[in-house]
């Protein structure tokens, strides 16, 4: 099945960004430059433009995040949307009657776009499948399965020092088990022409036949960061840490945990990245997390450009009969 | 009620007839064949020509949901959907709600399956109390009072292997038949598809097949021990297959069924999320898929079963792994079964015993075969005529099947139920 089948229209345009998976490179290209127009807004002294006036964006967090949300309400502010924040617990729409019957409510206030956060996979797919055909979905992250704004925001971000994607050697170091952020990474590098990614971290923590998704993987953090361009390390979330993944904290910030002295086989000017929130002297210590290399609080203010110009850019599509607005 | 089944190719495995045979049928029995005995008269001549004559199918996994989800189905619903599909016998679970490990609850299902009289239900019992794998239930009361034909723990796992000997030793001390789910629920860990490559790109938690190999292996050696006759349920795993080859090499008494969508779908055609192919065990690759073709082949895999599991639409209607497992097969087990042959893993002979004779003997129970004396349990089916899986001509109160749209060769046009009419096609 190809994948961007659900995200595009008849037109081909983008309808729904739910994964990076199945994209063109040019719809990646277009949005990474139509989020180079929107960096400075957040420099202006009135920080909006009015691309989307008169729409209405819902923010539909079933699992909570206060920064990505934050992040998105910022975006669609800035382009002038309306903005609803809807935050639901899962246990209350744990079944799929009611989380359709809530999604139809809504369909029925007229809203445009949901931007949707789920801790199940599929579930951006799932809402997308039944949503009222003038409706575009955003996935702000489901289960383990894609986090495609988050993606977007960091290879934006390398384009920003690194501009040849086709020169690059890139690390993605911690737990790539649990890790939406890092599927849709390693979908955005290998669409946008990065000739070698690697997945760093131990065994219980890299999914298994990760090697069919297009990298090479490496148990050993000295090894895989030798000579690379971009380290890219993960949260590494602590619920997570007990003796079935990891015997402890210690032990992992030892072996993988990203120091000045590992980082040092890395190229000279290497850059390096991390989704956030951070666990200084468990995924990073503070000296790299705060140090030169470091692109950290980038990423965050690319965020926000970014999730404009993927806003923009589904919203700004043609739908028959009906002229967009960007 | 006296019928003469006319003209049609009757094929009965368990009696090695394969040929254009007349079947005279009188009280529920089959009282001839080719030859119509005496003075025999019969009320209803069924033209049989151009058509197979086969014993009605014996499935050794369906549930029907009631008692307990009678908003998803009914016995009556689903024994009707069985006719249709050609099933005469169905064995049921223990995991209804309330479970069966009292006689009531059985007697309550037999029951209601005679009031429908679409189909003959048979039950397991339960292996353990409420299936909690903690106590053992009262087997030879479950077998004397309640009916039930053998004990199974349906899909919960028994954690403590203590129990467990304990069980298989008292289950053979009745000479039960143990149903045994093969899956270390560790290793399984809450997944919800096959682990591989699909899993890891869609996110989803996956079940490896060490889950059910690991238990295979387990269960292989207390059923050495403990002397149990025991029947491996809808594996999913060729390890699997040949982990359990070597045991009856080894003459262990083991059997094994596989559910017919497995031998048909792979984790590929999870495909974006789809929930129709969320099952238990779930889709494994194209070479377990091979694997177990080669087991049907090889004669290792002894029956297909529908492991039909019908749903409300609204289980189905979330994301993948919050929607319930389960496929709705009756309906689709034969042609499913018809297929493999055309495709030339069988011959017909022998898939049809897959759906026959091999599941009653596994049963012990009488059917399956339509030698003279048998009970008239019958399926008459047109082989050449074509036709679509449709979601409003399924009569199964579940339409959770992923062969919607598939086009099905093979299609039923009547069904005896100990010599009564309880299926004809357009009727």
């Amino acid at each position: 099945m190809k994948r961007q089948d659900i995200q595009c229209d008849s037109q081909g345009q983008l309808r729904h960004f739910l994964t990076i998976e199945g994209h063109k490179r040019e719809t990646l290209t277009q949005i990474l430059d139509t989020a180079e127009n929107f960096i400075t807004v957040g420099n202006q002294p009135v920080k909006k433009v009015p691309l989307l006036r008169g729409k209405t964006i819902v923010n539909l967090f079933f699992e909570s995040s206060t920064r990505t949300r934050t992040t998105f309400e910022l975006a669609a502010k800035r382009l002038s949307a309306d903005v609803l924040n809807v935050n639901i617990s899962t246990s209350s729409t744990s079944k799929g009657e009611s989380l359709l019957d809530m999604l139809h409510n809504l369909e029925a206030m007229h809203c445009d776009m949901f931007v949707v956060r789920h801790e199940q996979s599929g579930a951006a797919h799932f809402i997308a499948q039944h949503v009222a055909p003038h409706i575009s979905i955003i996935n702000a992250g489901d289960g383990r399965h894609a986090h495609p704004t988050q993606a977007m925001l960091d290879v934006f971000t390398i384009r920003r020092h690194k501009p040849d994607f086709t020169a690059l050697r890139v690390a993605i170091v911690g737990d790539l088990m649990h890790s939406r952020v890092a599927r849709s990474q390693i979908h955005a590098l290998n669409t946008l022409g990065v000739p070698e990614v690697r997945a760093i971290g131990p065994c219980t923590l890299i999914p298994p036949y990760l090697q069919q998704m297009g990298v090479h993987v490496y148990n050993d953090v000295r090894e895989g960061l030798k000579d690379v361009d971009v380290v890219i390390m993960l949260r590494l979330q602590r619920e997570r840490m007990d003796g079935a993944l990891l015997p402890s904290e210690l032990e992992y910030f030892q072996t993988y945990g990203l120091t000045q002295e590992k980082l040092a086989l890395a190229k000279p000017d290497a850059i390096v990245m991390h989704p956030g929130p951070i666990n200084r002297g468990v995924e990073i210590e503070s000296s790299v997390a705060d140090g030169p290399q470091s692109v950290i609080l980038e990423q965050v203010s690319n965020g926000i450009a970014v999730r404009m110009a993927v806003m923009s850019v589904v919203l700004g599509r043609k739908p028959s009969g009906e002229e967009g607005e960007a | 009620m006296r019928i003469h089944i006319k003209g049609g190719r009757l094929i009965d495995p368990a009696n090695g007839l394969d040929g254009r045979h007349d079947l005279y049928i009188a009280d529920g029995q089959v009282v001839a064949i080719d030859q119509a005995p005496d003075g025999f008269s019969a009320d209803q001549v069924i033209d049989a020509t151009d058509q197979i004559v086969i014993p009605g199918l014996v499935d050794l996994n369906a549930r029907l949901r009631e008692p307990g989800q009678e908003h998803k189905a009914t016995i009556a619903s689903e024994t009707r959907a069985a006719a249709a599909g050609g099933i005469t016998t169905l064995c049921v679970q223990p995991d209804t709600d309330p479970i069966i490990d009292t006689p009531a609850v059985s007697e309550l299902i037999h029951h209601r399956a005679r009031q429908a009289g679409y189909a003959r239900v048979v039950t397991l019992g339960a292996l353990t109390v409420q299936l909690q794998g903690e106590h053992l239930s009262e087997m030879e009361e479950l077998m004397r009072e309640g009916g039930c034909i053998a004990v199974s723990n349906a899909l919960q796992p028994l954690n403590n292997t203590l129990v467990y000997r304990r069980a298989l030793e008292y289950a053979a001390n009745f000479n039960l038949t143990v149903f045994i789910y093969a899956n270390d629920p560790w290793l399984s860990n809450k997944g919800c598809a096959h682990e591989g490559a699909i899993s890891t790109r869609l996110g989803l938690p996956g079940i490896p097949e060490s889950a059910e190999t690991v238990a295979v292996a387990r269960d292989l050696m207390l059923i050495e021990q403990t002397g149990v006759r025991a029947h491996f349920m809808h594996l999913s795993c060729a390890q699997s297959i040949q982990k359990i080859a070597r045991a009856r090499h080894d003459n262990l008494p083991v059997s094994i069924d596989v559910a017919a969508h497995q031998l048909y779908l792979t984790e590929m055609d999870i495909g974006d999320f789809n929930s129709a192919c969320h099952v238990i065990p779930p889709l494994r690759t194209q070479r377990d898929k091979d694997g177990l073709r080669a087991g049907l082949g090889s004669g290792t895999i002894n029956a297909i079963s529908s492991c039909h599991q019908p749903h409300d639409a609204d289980a189905k209607l979330a994301p993948f792994c919050e929607t319930d497992p389960g496929i709705s097969a009756l309906e689709t087990l034969l042609p499913l079964t018809l297929r493999l042959a055309g495709e030339k893993v069988l011959s017909l002979s022998e898939a049809i015993a897959r759906i026959t004779s091999e599941p009653a003997r596994i049963l012990g129970i009488d059917g399956g075969r339509l030698g003279v004396g048998d009970r008239a349990d019958v399926c008459i089916f047109d082989p050449q005529e074509r036709w679509t899986v449709d979601y409003n001509t399924l009569a199964s109160c579940g339409k959770n099947t992923p062969f919607l749209g598939w086009e099905m060769q093979g299609r039923v046009s009547h069904t005896l139920l100990a010599g009564q009419s309880v299926y004809q096609v357009n009727l």
